[in-house]
């Protein structure tokens, strides 16, 4: 808690053309306000790292781009909601959320 | 001593390749952005280290970068290209209205005067402005609201605005090109635009002359005229003399007249060259010969450029944005292929040597002369 409000530490893993492009390690820690949701560890990350804005999701929008998904604690969460609650190991930092280039989507 | 630096945007990465005045020996530097497709980088005429590149994928979307020490360290900059306003619909392949929505970057014009300045065109068809060095970048959206815009239509790469020219003789005037739209001309700096198609004649749509719908493949200009242009479309070799008011066809004796690139010597504003490609489905040289094709006299009369290029077994593509001049005295000619060779001529095309045979596949080529 800091000045009433909570703070939650949140482990990202990249996929490799981004940690390239945001210059960033193989895992990133980031401190997320309020509830963990996709939104809320997307909007964490970007305002770290800017030049990820609009290579996850739309910028415009914010609806995830078609060929990225979201997995942890080995489900995939990429269709739920942005607001959703995000699992509690992955709010506690025991556990990773992973942002994942598809299979498809390359040439 | 004068040197030449040639930026090439593969579908997997750039690379920068440079030489000295000779041209005969030359430095590999790549892939930067491994993996992503380039499809195009450009250099500021105002200051030659500072580069901009269109960095994209399927997964990730589109990112500029930007460089200002000639390509050896890169940094993103700004990615939002967001349409003025509510975008409205263009038609769609089978002809009904389908929503603008951005896809990526395909042509990076600096200013001709100002390093920070440079515009994009993207797909689908629009153009956009930055004015501090790729931070922001704002739709001049007159030329998308262009009264014709809702009846343009993509081409089979997509309906990507590929061709921008500006005119150093009138810093109000600017040349853009659509597939499959046609070209257009602004004279207010883009505050308002008008179609110059007029002279074109393109089978594959109802109304052959229409004002707009022209598979517009790539323009040329030489900048000491800017009022002559020279037009590869999707078939026919045109050329005019009016700015684009009106064309006529100089294909001549071409083997065919399809083809993506054209461009201009730097020295000798009459001469101009392109690479026939076999349509309407194949896209390789006709008789898997690669022959780069000379006009000395602006158009009709063309002779094949064959020393040094492959001429048998060659079924390679050479894309719209993939051909170069450099200005030194002998002025250089470069092209990349498909097959992911980058062929040079430090002669104007008399003799070709490639610099790189095998990189992946080139989407396009730029020059800077450095002095």
């Amino acid at each position: 808690m800091t000045g009433g409000r909570s703070y939650s530490t949140v482990r990202v893993i990249l996929p490799a053309h981004l940690r390239t492009l945001a210059r960033a390690g193989g895992e990133v820690s980031l401190e997320v306000e309020g509830p963990v949701t996709q939104r809320s560890v997307l909007d964490a990350l970007e305002a770290r790292f800017p030049m990820l804005r609009g290579t996850i999701r739309d910028q415009i929008t914010f609806e995830r781009r078609a060929f990225v998904r979201f997995f942890a604690c080995e489900e995939d969460l990429s269709h739920q909601s942005p607001d959703a609650p995000l699992p509690d190991a992955v709010a506690s930092g025991a556990e990773p959320f992973l942002v994942v280039g598809a299979i498809a989507g390359g040439s | 001593m004068s040197s030449v630096r040639v930026l090439v945007g593969t579908r997997k990465g750039a690379f920068i390749l440079t030489s000295d005045g000779k041209r005969e020996q030359w430095d590999v530097s790549g892939p930067h952005f491994a993996g992503w497709e380039i499809y195009h980088l450009k250099g500021s005429p105002a200051d030659p280290n500072r580069l901009y590149a269109s960095q994209s994928s399927g997964w990730f979307g589109q990112v500029i970068q930007r460089s200002n020490d000639a390509g050896k360290t890169w940094d993103p900059v700004g990615n939002k290209f967001a349409y003025d306003g509510v975008p409205g619909t263009h038609q769609w392949y089978d002809g009904t209205p389908h929503p603008w929505e951005f896809k990526r970057v395909w042509h990076l014009e600096p200013s001709l005067t100002d390093p920070d300045t440079v515009y994009a065109g993207v797909e689908d068809a629009a153009i956009f402005l930055s004015k501090d060095a790729g931070l922001t970048w704002q739709e001049l959206a007159a030329l998308r609201e262009h009264g014709t815009g809702p009846r343009w239509q993509p081409g089979a790469g997509g309906m990507c605005l590929h061709t921008i020219i500006l005119d150093p003789s009138d810093p109000q005037r600017m040349y853009i090109a659509i597939s499959a739209a046609g070209a257009f001309r602004t004279d207010d700096a883009g505050k308002t635009w008008r179609p110059i198609n007029r002279g074109l004649h393109s089978i594959t749509i109802p109304e052959p002359t229409a004002e707009i719908g022209h598979c517009v493949h790539h323009v040329a200009m030489h900048p000491s005229r800017p009022s002559v242009l020279f037009m590869q479309k999707h078939w026919d070799v045109m050329r005019s003399d009016d700015a684009g008011d009106s064309w006529r066809e100089v294909s001549g004796n071409l083997p065919t007249d399809f083809g993506f690139v054209i461009d201009v010597h730097a020295h000798e504003p009459e001469t101009i060259y392109v690479v026939p490609i076999k349509s309407d489905s194949e896209h390789f040289p006709p008789d898997g010969m690669l022959r780069v094709y000379r006009s000395r006299s602006g158009g009709n009369e063309w002779e094949a450029l064959t020393k040094g290029l492959p001429q048998r077994d060659c079924y390679v593509n050479v894309l719209r944005d993939a051909m170069a001049v450099d200005s030194l005295e002998s002025c250089g000619v470069y092209f990349g292929t498909t097959g992911g060779q980058v062929y040079a001529s430090a002669d104007a095309g008399d003799n070709w040597t490639p610099i790189v045979r095998d990189l992946p596949a080139v989407l396009s080529v730029e020059v800077q002369t450095l002095a």
